[in-house]
């Protein structure tokens, strides 16, 4: 695939502005302004990135609970984001979803699940209607390789196959089920296998190189579009912190943490697009300082936000605006 | 219930059908047999076993613009597709901060009485009603039948109508024009001044045939087909309350944490003084349903059980 300066530059400050806003979401939970769960996307952000770079406003995108990244590059402002957990109305979901429920219809981006494997269904139902309505869009669920083992996955992969919808299922694969690994819950962890077994296309990629997703995703795109029926995408990643903020991490070692982080995602793409000149280390100051200063934003909107009246509680239960009980 | 399919399939390009033997085997009541022929596979669409994904899928559609009808064979089944129901269908509005609706219709039959055993024999309406964001049918008449279905697809909220399995060989007349009835309001069935006997689905005709036996007692008795248990029509049952005094509920849940408690727990809110006796409910005995016809008989409400607690009722402190 041919890289240009523009592409490369949208990638890095992509994964960038995923990265520091993860990093000022751990600080302000520690701080107390988060609360409830916080599950970081840091070390993974080449997958949202490459993905949403090849998707389109016609396209539908399901996320899991690990989803600030996916919301980031979808195009939902850091500031709905941050004002969203900081639970204030101006927040995307008004502060009745928090880190967990993101979602934008404007941006076909539908959360935000926190039932594992939860989002695949409606992915495929998602795609269905597309596909009744003749519709040119895809849908895509990002989930874990956790999600594999619940039956929800194998119902989808199937339905999805046998019905030939443009559904597109992008597998996480960063090792880790919380704190259990692959091997311990799956008879055979090959991932591509069992959706061949279901008779859907896939292909195993490096989710650390944002390059290697970009063309993975766009070959499963085109896959879908041209009426050939679902895709599976493995992405091999890893998480650089901790399954959640309460999380002690007792289940792997602190070695094999740093030897994933060796293979940070964005120092790798930032220094072969310096070395490929797409870049300078210039530019990477110049990202860096719009992302803090977008951050930086984000939290004083967040902040400056306000707390939906008690009184108004039971809205949203129902379309209409008084709630039957 | 086939007419209200063939209707709504015929007004409304984005309504289909989805669940398992809906096409080919023609629905496992015959609720469905011809409507593959007339619409196609595109419309009546055979799912393979798989509540969960094909339930899910029904909310996936409602979202992106269409009008799913997804039947789950009975409600027995639908455990397996709860999360879904629950944790998607009841709650993504709301998650959202309301930024979409999802107009699913799910159809599911329920009940016992023809010796189907415990798995098969659930009613678990009064479960589902215990759930915000969704919306609970028990259409216990044709008429309920035909016409709250396409209210029901007009509804931007998820709804559940709760078909039950005895009543799909009611025979009657319908007008040639019946349109679509409404969904949150009960119905008096029967009018009386002695005592009020609210009920909802399977147990409507039981509860009107003990109306019909007691007025031969001179007890005259009015009958609340409450139509909907989610949301709740109090308004319609205190009202008749207000007018009688006394109450029995039939409810074929189990008892505990039953749509009963639930109802008896409103009237104590709300119209405790209008009391004249405590309030009695029949309601299936506490045990999984059993095969033996006589045991599943004596687990369920019956004329004779609503027949006595409505003269226990009636002579309590008189």
């Amino acid at each position: 695939m041919t890289v240009d300066p523009i592409l490369a530059r949208t990638l890095l400050h992509q994964m960038i502005r995923i990265r520091r806003f993860e990093e000022k979401s751990a600080e302000l939970y520690s701080a107390g302004k988060i609360r409830g769960f916080l599950h970081l996307y840091i070390g993974e952000e080449a997958i949202a990135t490459g993905v949403m770079q090849s998707l389109t406003s016609e396209d539908a995108v399901f996320a899991t609970y690990r989803e600030h990244g996916h919301a980031l590059a979808r195009g939902l402002s850091a500031g709905a984001i941050m004002a969203e957990m900081y639970g204030k109305v101006e927040g995307c979901s008004h502060g009745r979803g928090g880190s967990m429920h993101l979602f934008d219809a404007a941006a076909k981006f539908y959360g935000g699940n926190a039932i594992v494997g939860g989002g695949l269904p409606l992915m495929v139902g998602y795609a269905l209607a597309q596909k009744m309505r003749h519709l040119s869009g895809l849908s895509a669920c990002f989930f874990g390789e956790g999600a594999i083992a619940e039956g929800e996955f194998h119902e989808s992969m199937n339905l999805a196959a046998l019905w030939n919808l443009p559904a597109l299922f992008l597998c996480e694969n960063n090792l880790y089920a919380m704190g259990t690994a692959l091997e311990r819950s799956e008879a055979d962890t090959n991932l591509v296998e069992k959706a061949a077994s279901y008779r859907v296309s896939g292909m195993s990629v490096d989710g650390m190189d944002v390059i290697a997703v970009l063309e993975a995703v766009q070959k499963a795109v085109e896959f879908i579009r041209s009426g050939r029926g679902p895709y599976f995408l493995e992405f091999r990643t890893y998480r650089f912190r901790a399954h959640s903020m309460f999380d002690p991490e007792l289940y792997r070692s602190k070695s094999e943490v740093e030897s994933w982080k060796q293979r940070c995602p964005i120092a790798a793409f930032s220094t072969r697009a310096i070395s490929e000149g797409w870049i300078t280390a210039e530019t990477v100051t110049a990202i860096e300082s719009e992302v803090a200063s977008e951050i930086a934003h984000a939290v004083e909107f967040a902040e400056a936000g306000s707390l939906e009246p008690v009184e108004t509680l039971t809205r949203d239960v129902y379309t209409e605006s008084v709630q039957k009980e | 219930m086939r007419m209200a399919l063939r209707e709504a399939l015929q007004r409304d390009p984005r309504v289909f059908l989805m669940g398992e033997d809906v096409g080919r085997y023609g629905g496992t009541y015959a609720v469905s047999r011809g409507l593959l022929d007339e619409f196609g596979e595109d419309r009546i669409r055979d799912t393979p076993l798989s509540e969960s994904v094909f339930v899910g899928a029904g909310i996936g559609a409602a979202m992106n613009g269409m009008l799913p009808i997804v039947e789950v064979m009975t409600c027995n089944f639908s455990l397996l597709a709860l999360d879904q129901i629950l944790n998607n269908a009841a709650t993504l509005r709301h998650m959202s901060g309301g930024q979409f609706s999802i107009p699913l219709v799910i159809r599911m039959a329920t009940g016992a009485g023809r010796q189907l055993a415990a798995q098969h024999s659930h009613s678990f309406e009064g479960w589902y009603a215990h759930i915000p964001g969704i919306k609970v049918l028990t259409p216990a008449t044709i008429e309920d039948a035909r016409g709250m279905l396409w209210t029901a697809l007009m509804d931007p909220d998820p709804v559940i109508m709760f078909e039950n399995a005895l009543l799909y060989n009611l025979e009657g007349n319908l007008a040639a024009d019946a349109g679509p009835v409404g969904i949150d309001r009960a119905i008096v069935r029967r009018s009386g001044d002695d005592l009020t006997l609210v009920t909802y689905g399977g147990s409507l005709h039981k509860t009107i045939q003990a109306a019909e036996r007691l007025a031969e007692q001179s007890i005259s008795a009015e009958v609340i087909d409450l139509r909907t248990l989610r949301p709740l029509d109090m308004e319609t049952v205190l009202k008749s309350l207000a007018k009688t005094h006394r109450m029995v509920i039939i409810d074929e849940g189990w008892k505990s944490g039953s749509l009963s408690a639930e109802i008896m727990a409103r009237v104590m809110e709300q119209a405790f003084y209008d009391l004249d006796a405590p309030i009695e409910r029949v309601c299936s005995v506490e045990v999984p349903i059993p095969y033996a016809r006589h045991l599943e008989q004596a687990a369920i409400p019956q004329v004779e059980t609503i027949l006595a607690a409505a003269l226990r009722t009636v002579k309590s402190h008189v």
